[in-house]
């Protein structure tokens, strides 16, 4: 075993994933006191314009191959496993996500190794690694040791920031071998349906949760979201239930957003949502439970009744524009 | 003069009647067969027992026609065409025996001096009824009363029976008078409006002449119009006149508030198939004559709801029809399977999820129609097959696991006690007079928990012993049960009485009439008659009486009082929140729609647990906050139930009332009071 | 085709959760378990691919918490077979020892198919799915929301979510391990007369295993987040809040 510090790269669409950025930057942090190196494992098919930014690596493990172009579990961790035997290093960092967390499993068997999930903190202390994961919806949070042998961590995406990992540098290229005859085939992409509004590019985003209660009261919503002149997007309850479209789910499962205001009304902040707006600048919540897992995040927060503010929140916002 | 020995050709008079009365009388029989075969598709109920309360109902409300009553301008008319009909009876029944067998003279009412006159009224009365009713039917037009073919049919049938009636009598004077001056014949009795007319008759030669054919002309109508009435009858709506009596005889004796319990049976709980329910409720499609009146009662029919009781009748009645016209064709009764199909039939669900039950239809009914149960089963039903709107799911699936359908933990239950200063009793652990069955609106409810704490401080300084059940209560099923989860009710029930009967108490209560009436009349376990159960306005009563509440200030609110559907309607409970409201010297301006015929505030029979169909125009809550806030001189809507504090608060503000018209709790005021 | 559905019993946060004295675990007096939310939503895909294709679904779950309730649920939903699992542990284990022990169970039973959900709130060292999939070295896809069999029922085609509203379909050869995220409609309801006719009749078939070599997790300590250390909390009737948040967006020139 090495003191290196593996990241398994993620791209989507034909970009970088912003995960990948956040795990580099964490290990490069890592990998000084560790003593060890950077190396990014990438798998995928014509990825060459993408190790432009992997400048802040030591080493790039590239697979290129057709087979790699889709993100197939059984592919992907097939090529990866066979890595980790060979480099070896002290840790494997992966994105808590739809492509991690089909590799941990199986990778953590086939490679002997531990492996740990939803972590939000990873540090160097007196020569360990010392990692905290969330669970229970975020109630509870687990501080540990991650043993002394090769380990995967899967991150919660967000956890870290993405500047570090954006760093120059010219690492060296590793190629890695053609991946065997799987048996999971990649058929099509279904893309989410056009014509609706991007959420990750409105500034001022009014976003409901289950406190909305009903389909009666988006419009409540969509009227505030006017008067403000932003959009509504929702948390996942939300859209299970079809109140709104799919393309307006903010969270793991939906989209990422950074936008200057996040209302969050009726939102509870489980994990899974908070993951894709945490980094919005303000974060103003309303929720009736004071416990709610929000308010930890928020900056500013009212215990009140998110379907009666939001009419007298239009009201208000009219005046103050008017 | 008799009519039925003239000769119609080489046929004697009484030889066509005969013929025409057999016939009349072998379809009316062979339909009321098929009727009967029709009622027998449904599954066996007992309602033969306890006969003279059930004669009692008849003389009541069939022929004391109490219901119809309720509404005096159809009331009162009605009342004249049904003693109409009862007297034409007689009067018809001697006119038809004299035509068959005309050698036999025999006496008819006609010719009796007392009952002639009788029938003679009641002829023009009867029209007269049929005016106004006919006036209210196409003119007037309220909600509900359709302006059917049947309708009209049935409506001209009767008036030309009385016009002939009475025009056959007129004639029959003028030839008797005719005859008089020439040869001698019977002589006629004395009739009013017949002799009057047969005086304006006299004056037309033309008519004199003629009088004995127009006599039996008029005769001859009369009496195939009757019997033509006779065939009709049991394919029209006016099948209501052979089915209401039966159908009130066989109504329900048992407490409104007390469901029938499910029975398990092959398709699961509850009924899916005209087979499965039971031959009384089958029978409702008989008797009902499409009167509109559970309609015009109903609060989500009001609103624009997809919520007819007089449709599911309907549509009983059509669905019951089809299995006819198949069995006619001569598929046995066993075979009928896509026929006797309900749910899949003509009953759409929304009708039935958007029941309140609240019963003002079945309040209403005339026939004693059970549209509840009815509606229920279909329910039982429907939640068998997991066909349910997905927030009532969860509802359910939390009732089941936390005992109440907020989803909280049931160690929250006694949250609301923070706030008090000081400690209620615990139940289970002591001794207490009183049980105070929360009800979790009351516990969990953020609108509710100073109401409840404002009722334990006035108990806790009235000195009143009581205590409550703290985390081992849960809810107590009673719109579990109407929305038709049988099982989890049962489940609930069982809880619930073995916790109360570890308790050691006198008597209860509690501030939600569901509870109230789910404990006081479907519990049978614990009320076996060893405590009183009250609700919780009946207690202040009581101890405003006593003297042990005395209020300190005069109030000056211009108040009204609304009856919950499970206090007043289901319970009777009306005086004691009125008697209370008295005592503190408040005048009660009553809304129009108050008491008995109070209307819902919408949220009952599981619906606040469901999703709004979307059809609807506004809220019945929204119609009743305007009902109260139209009174003169009204700013306090007086609530004495949880989901209508709820419901109404809400209704105040997407109705626009706000700074007009305030919610308040009876402990509201009395604690504003004392 | 047989499908195999695992599920798991987590602490249910209503209750609302604690840590004991210790700091390093939950307090288990305090905790009440419910059947992992992604675990009923593979129970239904399985139960929704039986009714499509006359598969057989059995259920396996380890003895902890309220198992026995889950494994009566999933027969008064359609399951033909329950099993509960017993390896004499108190407490549930870690994900990797419950792989063991369910690969244990499962290795001589030749499913064609395997689903649980795709994660559990108290999955600290990864998830059963994936574990589960590398021991028994089947092929493993996650985050899942629709599975159909396709031709001959030699494949399973799946549909796999991105953020973003992206999915992915994949085809899958059988035998295979899925990790599913939610099924094509919500979990059924089981009305309670049911579920009380079934408690009657059910059999609940009971497999011992050996209890799992993978050592338990070493952790460190359990905390909780400051509550509410994050916001300013706003006071105030709704009218009065709604002003102020109105205020602080007027104050960062937010408003038009």
């Amino acid at each position: 075993m090495t003191n290196d510090v593996m990241v398994i790269g993620e791209h989507f669409q034909g970009a970088l994933s912003q995960i990948t950025l956040e795990l580099l930057g964490k290990a490069r942090e890592l990998a000084g006191p560790l003593g060890g190196k950077v190396e990014v494992v990438l798998l995928g098919h014509a990825v060459e314009p993408l190790t432009a930014q992997l400048g802040a690596a030591d080493r790039l493990s590239i697979a290129d191959h057709p087979l790699l172009e889709h993100f197939v579990p059984e592919t992907y961790e097939a090529v990866i496993a066979q890595r980790i035997k060979q480099a070896g290093p002290r840790l494997v960092l992966l994105g808590s996500t739809s492509v991690g967390l089909d590799l941990i499993g199986p990778l953590s068997v086939r490679a002997a190794v531990p492996c740990f999930d939803n972590c939000t903190s990873l540090q160097v202390r007196e020569g360990r690694v010392v990692a905290i994961s969330q669970l229970y919806g975020g109630k509870i949070f687990a501080e540990y040791a991650v043993p002394e042998t090769t380990a995967l961590v899967a991150v919660v995406p967000g956890s870290f920031p993405a500047e570090p990992g954006k760093a120059a540098g010219a690492p060296e290229v590793l190629r890695l071998a053609a991946p065997p005859a799987p048996r999971t085939t990649f058929r099509r992409l279904i893309e989410p349906p056009p014509g609706d509004v991007d959420v990750s590019k409105v500034p001022l985003l009014v976003a409901v949760g289950r406190g909305i209660q009903n389909a009666d009261n988006i419009p409540l919503a969509q009227e505030l979201a006017e008067t403000l002149g932003g959009a509504v997007c929702a948390s996942r309850p939300v859209i299970d239930q079809g109140w709104l479209p799919l393309t307006r789910q903010v969270g793991k499962s939906g989209v990422t957003v950074k936008p200057k205001l996040y209302l969050a009304l009726g939102i509870s902040g489980a994990p899974e949502h908070v993951e894709g707006m945490k980094q919005s600048e303000l974060i103003i919540a309303v929720n009736t439970d004071a416990n709610a897992p929000i308010f930890g995040l928020a900056h500013y927060g009212a215990v009140a009744d998110a379907v009666e503010i939001i009419p007298l929140l239009t009201e208000q916002i009219r005046a103050a524009s008017g | 003069m008799m009519p039925t020995l003239i000769r119609f050709g080489p046929v004697p008079g009484w030889a066509i009647l005969w013929v025409a009365f057999l016939a009349a009388v072998a379809i009316f029989a062979w339909r009321v067969t098929t009727l009967i075969r029709l009622l027998l598709l449904g599954r066996y109920e007992n309602r033969f027992d306890r006969i003279p309360q059930r004669i009692w109902r008849v003389v009541v409300y069939i022929l004391g026609q109490r219901r119809m009553l309720e509404e005096p301008l159809i009331g009162i008319p009605h009342l004249l065409i049904f003693y109409g009909f009862v007297v034409f009876l007689l009067s018809t029944n001697s006119m038809l025996l004299s035509g068959l067998f005309p050698s036999l003279h025999l006496p008819t009412v006609d010719d009796n001096r007392f009952l002639a006159p009788v029938v003679d009224v009641f002829g023009v009365l009867v029209l007269a009824g049929l005016a106004v009713s006919s006036f209210r039917r196409f003119i007037l037009r309220p909600a509900g009363l359709q302006r059917t073919i049947d309708a009209t049919v049935v409506n001209s049938l009767i008036a030309s029976l009385m016009v002939t009636f009475v025009l056959a009598e007129a004639f029959r004077s003028v030839a008797a008078g005719a005859a008089l001056k020439g040869a001698s014949t019977q002589e006629t009795v004395w009739v009013p409006f017949g002799n009057w007319l047969a005086g304006v008759f006299s004056g037309h030669p033309a008519l004199v002449t003629h009088a004995i054919g127009l006599y039996y002309f008029c005769w001859w109508v009369h009496i195939l119009t009757v019997l033509g009435f006779l065939v009709y009858l049991p394919y029209s709506k006016h099948l209501h006149l052979l089915a209401a009596p039966f159908s009130v005889f066989f109504s329900r004796l048992e407490h409104p508030g007390m469901l029938r319990p499910g029975v398990l049976l092959e398709g699961g709980m509850g009924a899916g198939r005209l087979t499965e329910l039971t031959w009384r409720q089958l029978l409702a499609a008989f008797a009902c004559a499409e009167c509109g009146r559970c309609e015009r009662a109903c609060p989500s029919f009001q609103v624009g709801e997809p919520c007819s009781p007089r449709q599911l009748v309907h549509n009983l009645k059509m669905q019951l029809f089809q299995c006819g016209k198949v069995m006619m064709s001569g598929v046995p009764a066993s075979k009928l399977d896509k026929e006797t199909c309900l749910l899949e039939g003509l009953i759409p669900r929304d009708e039935l999820w958007t029941c309140t039950t609240c019963r003002a239809c079945a309040n209403r009914c005339p026939v004693f129609n059970e549209h509840l149960s009815i509606t229920i089963d279909l329910r039982r039903r429907l939640v068998e097959r997991g066909e349910l709107d997905k927030r009532l799911e969860e509802a359910l699936r939390n009732l089941g696991r936390y005992g109440n359908s907020f989803g909280q933990s049931e160690r929250k239950r006694a949250i609301w006690t923070q706030g008090l200063d000081f400690k209620p009793k615990d139940a289970r652990k002591q001794p207490v007079q009183w049980l105070w069955y929360m009800g979790e609106y009351h516990c969990y409810h953020p609108t509710l928990q100073p109401v409840t704490r404002s009722l334990a401080r006035i108990l806790q300084a009235a000195e009143i012993d009581y205590g409550i059940l703290y985390e081992a209560e849960r809810n107590s099923g009673n719109d579990t049960r109407r929305v038709g989860e049988e099982g989890l009710f049962e489940l609930l029930r069982e809880r619930n009485t073995a916790v109360l009967r570890a308790a050691d108490f006198k008597d209860l209560f509690t501030m939600d009439p569901h509870v109230y009436n789910t404990l006081k009349n479907e519990y049978p376990d614990l009320n076996g008659g060893r405590h009183r159960i009250l609700h919780y306005t009946e207690l202040l009563a009581g101890m405003f009486q006593e003297g042990r509440l005395k209020p300190a200030r005069r109030l000056s609110y211009g108040v009204t009082y609304h009856d919950p559907c499970y206090l007043g309607r289901y319970n009777g409970v009306y005086e004691p929140p009125r008697a209370v409201l008295k005592a503190l010297g408040l005048k009660v301006k009553e809304m129009p729609r108050s008491r008995s015929f109070s209307f819902c505030c919408g949220g009952g029979g599981g619906r606040v647990w469901m999703e709004e169909t979307g059809e609807a125009h506004s809220r019945p809550s929204e119609s009743r906050v305007r009902e109260a806030a139209a009174l003169d001189g009204v700013q306090v809507l007086v609530v004495a139930c949880p989901k209508d504090h709820v419901m109404f608060s809400d209704a105040i503000k997407t109705a626009g009332l706000e700074g007009k018209l305030a919610v308040k709790d009876l402990t509201e005021l009395v604690a504003e009071a004392i | 085709m047989k499908i195999a559905v695992l599920i798991k019993q987590v602490p249910d946060l209503v209750e609302g959760l604690e840590i004991d004295a210790g700091g390093k675990a939950l307090d288990r007096d305090s905790l009440r378990y419910i059947i992992s939310e992604a675990d009923d939503h593979a129970l239904e895909q399985a139960l929704l691919i039986r009714e499509r294709t006359g598969a057989s679904v059995d259920v396996f779950t380890l003895d902890v918490g309220e198992a026995r309730d889950s494994l009566t649920t999933a027969l008064a939903k359609g399951a033909e077979r329950v099993t509960l699992v017993a390896a004499g542990l108190e407490a549930a284990p870690g994900s990797h020892a419950l792989a063991e022990l369910f690969a244990a169970v499962l290795r001589p039973q030749n499913f064609d198919l395997i689903v649980t959900g795709v994660r559990a709130i108290d999955d600290l060292d990864g998830s059963l799915g994936g574990l589960l999939a590398g021991l028994l070295e089947l092929p493993y896809v996650g985050l899942i929301r629709k599975v159909e069999t396709g031709p001959g029922g030699e494949t399973a085609i799946v549909q796999k979510e991105f953020p973003g509203g992206f999915v992915t379909e994949l085809e899958v050869k059988l035998p295979a391990v899925l990790g599913i995220q939610s099924a094509e409609q919500p979990p059924r309801y089981v009305p309670v007369s049911r579920l009380r006719q079934v408690m009657k009749t059910a059999k609940i078939g009971e497999q011992a295993v050996e209890p799992p070599q993978a050592p338990p997790i070493a952790v460190e300590r359990l905390f909780k987040p400051e509550e509410g250390a994050g916001a300013s909390m706003l006071e105030g009737t709704p009218e009065e809040l709604a002003k102020q948040i109105a205020g602080l967006l007027a104050e960062r020139h937010l408003l038009k």
